[in-house]
């Protein structure tokens, strides 16, 4: 089973959940920008957790499938079409062989996930099937997709669906496996709700002045145009410290804020590079990161203060919610293939 | 408890826990950075997913079932200071300690393997072979790899051959460009943009991500250059896998 790139759309990646073990190398973990919305694709499409997805950014592909398969899109609300009928997010939804998927745009948000049931095959690099596009690492000589690739689908072991199990004669409109379910996308994307992102102090939050202690937690920033997956630069009230540091370089994680001397922060993303020496001024939530990543140029962005203990409470009740919601959507996956054919 | 350990421990995000040794860029320090990772790679701490070493501070990052967990996350913390403690290593490099690796790196010198040598000669007033001969001379040491993957930044460049950053960086740096930036000395482990005075380039490959390991240069290791030809320099261009 394979997959035809007709068109790339404008940043399409394979993800997965990226290459944890090599930052002492100066090689970053990198992986999806919204894991969340990742895992959710897959468990959607019937596959593992770290299966390999295609992150779309903005604008979408446009994909032959060149087998039967079973498709899940998460993320971001995009534009999908199945040979020209819309197609549901959010749903396990069933392709047949030779049918076109054209993925348009995205009524809001940055990211959509499409998750193909048996996963991205592409041989592994280090470890992970994702695309590190900053430092051009992983499969596809590490770039984004173009026309004419083709990507081969995997199996899962334990398929309890397979996609070509059921077949029927006429061709029919894109059917989603269970039309009368689809996840609540509400908990796991924004939408227009433009709800602050919390931050963490970090080493240098104490050296900013006290005007730009307040206009970090009281301005409106906007997502500048030159973000990308290795961070997102924030236009807006210009930060400043009390005095300049010169620092030696350490290392950062995703979600790092940092504030160069332009004045201009910076928040580190999924591709940042493994170390830097500009102050650190504050780190984004773990649960608001893929929130920000969800963001596209021009998106407000506000912050609000949080603890770490607060901070490690969300997570734990995120990762609870999403292991939850995995184990369900694998229940009823398997419920319906043994509940026989409707 | 004899000595109190010398790092400070902080937290970066919820996933990370920063040791710091220091905040200067200098070899003790550096290798005092490298002896506690080793220690803490052999402790094995739960959820423990990267151990990221730099000049003078040490990132340990867990993982999401870790760094969600308040209490495993102090457990971890109480781990490390006793790690530590119990080696000793952060006060000195371990007693009876294995030797750092040396690694050759042959390099070609001037030409178009190195655009910037004779401006970096010139702006320290000696002549280009002799800045060849003093570069050759140093016995560097890996303090970190960063900026892109494999990239070593190296400690022990001779304070005579220090020389400013360009003030436009170019735009395409060959691979295996040796150059110099400020204080410090490094490797483009392939073609990148970047604004280090470019001396000289080695044939060796720093990075190949289907080669186990991927990178030639660990953190850590002791690194030694030695001066070939343009003919040398093909004849291990060809012969590099």
């Amino acid at each position: 089973m394979s997959i035809e790139v007709l068109k790339p759309g404008l940043l399409t990646t394979p993800q997965d959940r990226g290459r944890p073990g090599y930052a002492q190398l100066g090689i970053g973990r990198a992986g999806a920008m919204d894991a969340p919305a990742l895992r959710l694709a897959n468990a959607l499409a019937g596959n593992p957790a770290d299966a390999c997805a295609l992150e779309i950014t903005l604008l979408g592909p446009t994909l032959r499938f060149r087998a039967d398969a079973v498709i899940a899109l998460t993320g971001a609300p995009i534009d999908a079409r199945i040979d020209g009928a819309r197609a549901p997010l959010w749903a396990p939804v069933r392709v047949r062989a030779g049918a076109v998927l054209a993925l348009g745009g995205m009524r809001h948000g940055c990211r959509s996930y499409l998750a193909v049931r048996g996963g991205i095959a592409l041989a592994p690099v280090l470890g992970s099937r994702g695309v590190d596009v900053n430092a051009a690492l992983g499969p596809l000589d590490g770039r984004a997709l173009r026309a004419g690739d083709v990507l081969p689908v995997g199996t899962n072991a334990d398929d309890p669906h397979p996609a070509s199990s059921r077949r029927d004669d006429a061709p029919s409109p894109p059917q989603a496996i269970s039309p009368d379910w689809s996840l609540d996308f509400r908990p796991w994307f924004d939408g227009e709700a433009q709800r602050p992102l919390r931050v963490l102090p970090a080493t240098h939050t104490c050296n900013l002045d006290a005007a730009s202690r307040a206009a970090l937690f009281e301005g409106t920033f906007r997502v500048a145009v030159d973000s990308n997956r290795v961070g997102y630069r924030l236009d807006g009230p210009r930060l400043a410290l009390t005095a300049p540091l010169e620092l030696v370089s350490e290392a950062s994680v995703a979600g790092t804020v940092q504030l160069p001397p332009s004045g201009q922060a910076i928040v580190l993303m999924a591709e940042h590079p493994v170390s830097g020496g500009y102050p650190r001024i504050g780190h984004v939530a773990a649960v608001d990161l893929p929130r920000l990543a969800q963001r596209r140029p021009g998106d407000a962005v506000r912050f609000a203060a949080t603890t770490l203990e607060e901070a490690r409470r969300r997570l734990a009740e995120r990762e609870h919610r999403l292991q939850r919601l995995e184990a369900a959507i694998a229940t009823r996956l398997a419920n319906e293939v043994h509940g026989g054919a409707r | 408890m004899a000595a109190s350990p010398a790092f400070a421990l902080e937290a970066m995000g919820e996933s990370g826990l920063l040791l710091r040794f220091g905040e200067r860029i200098d070899a003790a320090l550096n290798a005092r950075v490298h002896a506690a990772a080793r220690v803490l790679r052999d402790a094995a701490l739960p959820g423990l997913e990267d151990l990221v070493p730099t000049y003078a501070s040490l990132l340990l990052r867990f993982d999401a079932a870790a760094a969600a967990d308040a209490a495993r996350m102090r457990e971890v913390e109480r781990r490390v200071r006793a790690a530590l403690a119990a080696a000793g290593a952060a006060a000195q490099p371990i007693a009876g300690d294995a030797p750092a690796r040396v690694v050759e790196i042959p390099v070609c010198y001037g030409g178009d393997c190195g655009p910037d040598l004779e401006a970096v000669a010139a702006h320290a007033g000696i002549d280009a072979s002799t800045l060849i001969a003093r570069h050759a001379a140093g016995d560097y040491r890996v303090a970190m790899l960063g900026f892109a993957p494999g990239f070593p930044y190296l400690l022990g460049l001779d304070p005579a051959l220090h020389a400013p950053r360009l003030a436009t960086p170019r735009t395409r740096v060959p691979a295996g460009s040796v150059a110099i930036g400020g204080a410090q000395a490094g490797i483009y482990p392939r073609e990148l943009p970047g604004g280090w005075r470019i001396v000289g380039r080695t044939p060796l490959v720093l990075f190949d991500a289907a080669r186990e390991p991927p990178c030639l240069l660990a953190p850590g290791d002791r690194v030694r250059f030695r001066a070939i030809d343009a003919a040398e320099f093909a004849r291990l261009a060809g012969a590099a896998p």
